[in-house]
């Protein structure tokens, strides 16, 4: 039995439906293994394997190849931050360290409470409201360390919660 | 004809809610598929042809001489649209998204009838999570008015159009990687011949038109208001609008839509607000990381932003992903960040690459820390110019031109970074 094709049948077939070739669902089928497991972990690439007819290798393959597929469980919100030269020239970079700084976190570490990962990206294509991050794969635009102090609070209190989920549920 | 439009292509800015389909349909939407639909394809392609509408995304390609590149006697054939948008500086094509949707939806229709297309897919980058959810609903708000699927406005000619995210990796941008990843393989460039519109090339090993969004998202006016309409923005040869993604240190970063052939001077001071509070602009970079970096002066911020004219700053338009920096900014750090993107970035397929970006970060870290000499210098100039014109896709070749052009441009933040004893008064000398 595939777990991830009995829980997620409707979107699995609406996504194999999109495509000649099985293949192309693997990219989103990896997506929807991450959200149930938390990350790319070895049953969740089995299971896209069987679904997408492909050898598991190939599927950890690509898995490998794309950054938004993590391979280690992340903390429940996962904050990349852009510090790529256009938000560097508006102080990502210092956003960056202040923000590690502020959750005692390490680049690419996770709290002791398992709440947030940090880590920096390359240019995510929001470059005029820099410093700026994405939470769980949502845009978070024109920060600074006051606004995030604010938003670090509201998260760990639980509010907002349009940005727990690593998807929002219909890919 | 309608009176001249100030936007073509971000009317979200002069009509509120032109992304709901009923305002969209108000303002004229949909009446190029319309219009097309019960045009021959050939007359569509000869339209956007004699517009000589560029591509967008960077190589400025015609987009109607690519069109006519698709062979018709093929039964399947595809669109795939390219909003990988990843060059660092471009957020044009996601704000087109997010604001003007329809506009993309219907332009990527008429370029499908245009092939006679069976699909359209929407590359997005993954991190176009939210934008893509919302593409989505955008696509059904259009299938509800006869719009995209079977017999579309009424005619023979069916079409589904799907949306597709990838998942981080700039170089899907690149249109054979775009065409493999959307295969579920690697995003890595495919040997060419043969190209995405010949048989074996394309999405499938069909033939596929690869259009930026911006690019597409220019048809509807094109054919809604005649190719003739269209080139009365512009140059002859950089015809209608581009929208100008302006970042860095200017006092209001954005998007901005202006006529090609405006003048620098018009988008950094009139539209962007100029430098910060007591600085001056040092140097651009153009079209992202990729293009060659230009040192600003009086003269050159007169000349116009054109396809052509920035050729003749040794440089390329590509994207317009305008990055300003002033003369707080170090060229050997801006090197250094670029070149981290590329070494980041760079697929692992060709040797020249993967190994060059590797080494040139690894040079440019020691320049950095205050351990390089000139030779080092003289060593990733070596090292770029190796990687020029040796790889299967420009990755390569982008990655070069940050190294080549700051020290070709800014030879002296090098010099002070490898001599402490440097006093900038010699240049003058060089």
């Amino acid at each position: 039995m595939n777990p991830l094709l009995t829980k997620y049948a409707e979107r699995i077939a609406k996504t194999l439906a999109k495509y000649p070739d099985k293949r192309s669902a693997v990219m989103p089928l990896l997506y929807i293994a991450q959200e149930e497991y938390g990350y790319v972990s070895p049953e969740g690439i089995d299971q896209v394997a069987e679904i997408c007819d492909m050898d598991p290798t190939q599927v950890k393959s690509v898995a490998g190849f794309y950054t938004m597929y993590s391979e280690k469980p992340k903390g429940k919100y996962w904050l990349q931050v852009c510090t790529d030269l256009a938000c560097a020239l508006r102080g990502a970079d210092k956003f960056h360290e202040e923000l590690k700084d502020y959750l005692g976190v390490e680049e690419g570490g996770t709290t002791e409470d398992g709440m947030f990962t940090v880590e920096h990206v390359m240019c995510l294509a929001a470059c005029d409201k820099a410093p700026m991050l994405q939470c769980n794969f949502h845009f978070v635009e024109n920060l600074d360390m006051e606004k995030m102090k604010q938003l670090i609070a509201e998260w760990r209190a639980g509010v907002n919660a349009e940005v727990q989920k690593l998807s929002n549920g219909s890919k | 004809m309608a009176t001249e439009p100030k936007y073509i292509l971000l009317r979200a800015r002069e009509i509120p809610n032109i992304d709901d389909i009923d305002v969209y349909l108000q303002h004229g939407g949909y009446e190029a598929l319309k219009k097309a639909v019960k045009q021959t394809p050939a007359e569509v392609i000869d339209e956007v042809k004699k517009s000589n509408l560029r591509g967008r995304g960077g190589a400025g390609f015609p987009t109607g001489v690519k069109w006519s590149f698709i062979p018709q006697s093929e039964p399947v054939k595809y669109v795939a649209v390219n909003a990988d948008e990843s060059e660092t500086g471009t957020f044009k094509d996601r704000e087109i998204m997010e604001t003007n949707p329809h506009q993309l939806i219907e332009g990527a229709l008429i370029c499908a009838y245009a092939i006679q297309a069976t699909a359209v897919y929407i590359y997005l980058r993954g991190e176009f999570w939210d934008v893509a959810h919302k593409l989505d609903a955008k696509i059904e708000e259009a299938r509800a008015k006869g719009l995209v699927g079977k017999n579309i406005a009424g005619s023979d000619y069916s079409c589904e159009v799907y949306t597709h995210l990838g998942a981080g990796a700039y170089i899907c941008g690149e249109e054979s990687a775009l065409l493999n990843s959307l295969e579920g393989k690697l995003g890595q460039p495919r040997v060419r011949p043969p190209f995405p519109a010949q048989k074996g090339g394309g999405l499938y090993g069909e033939p596929t038109v690869v259009n930026n969004v911006e690019t597409l998202a220019n048809v509807p006016f094109i054919i809604r208001e005649g190719a003739d309409a269209f080139k009365a923005f512009g140059s002859e040869q950089s015809s209608g609008t581009k929208i100008f993604c302006v970042s860095g240190h200017v006092q209001k970063p954005g998007n901005y839509e202006l006529p090609l052939g405006s003048t620098w001077r018009e988008l950094l001071y009139d539209c962007a607000g100029g430098p910060l509070e007591g600085r001056t602009i040092k140097g651009i970079l153009p079209s992202g990381g990729s293009g060659p970096v230009i040192r600003v002066t009086d003269e050159m911020l007169d000349m116009k932003l054109t396809y052509e004219d920035v050729m003749k700053l040794n440089s390329i338009l590509g994207s317009a992903s305008i990055i300003v920096m002033d003369d707080t900014v170090d060229m050997v750090w801006v090197a250094s960040k670029v070149t981290k993107f590329f070494k980041h970035e760079s697929c692992g397929k060709c040797t020249p690459c993967r190994e060059g970006t590797y080494w040139l970060d690894k040079v440019l870290d020691r320049i950095m820390r205050g351990e390089g000499q000139m030779k080092d210098v003289e060593l990733i100039e070596n090292v770029a110019r190796n990687m020029q014109g040796t790889t299967l896709c420009a990755l390569g070749d982008f990655a070069a031109n940050p190294i080549i052009y700051t020290i070709k441009n800014f030879p002296e933040d090098f010099k002070k970074r490898v001599d402490p004893n440097y006093a900038p008064a010699t240049t003058a000398a060089d």
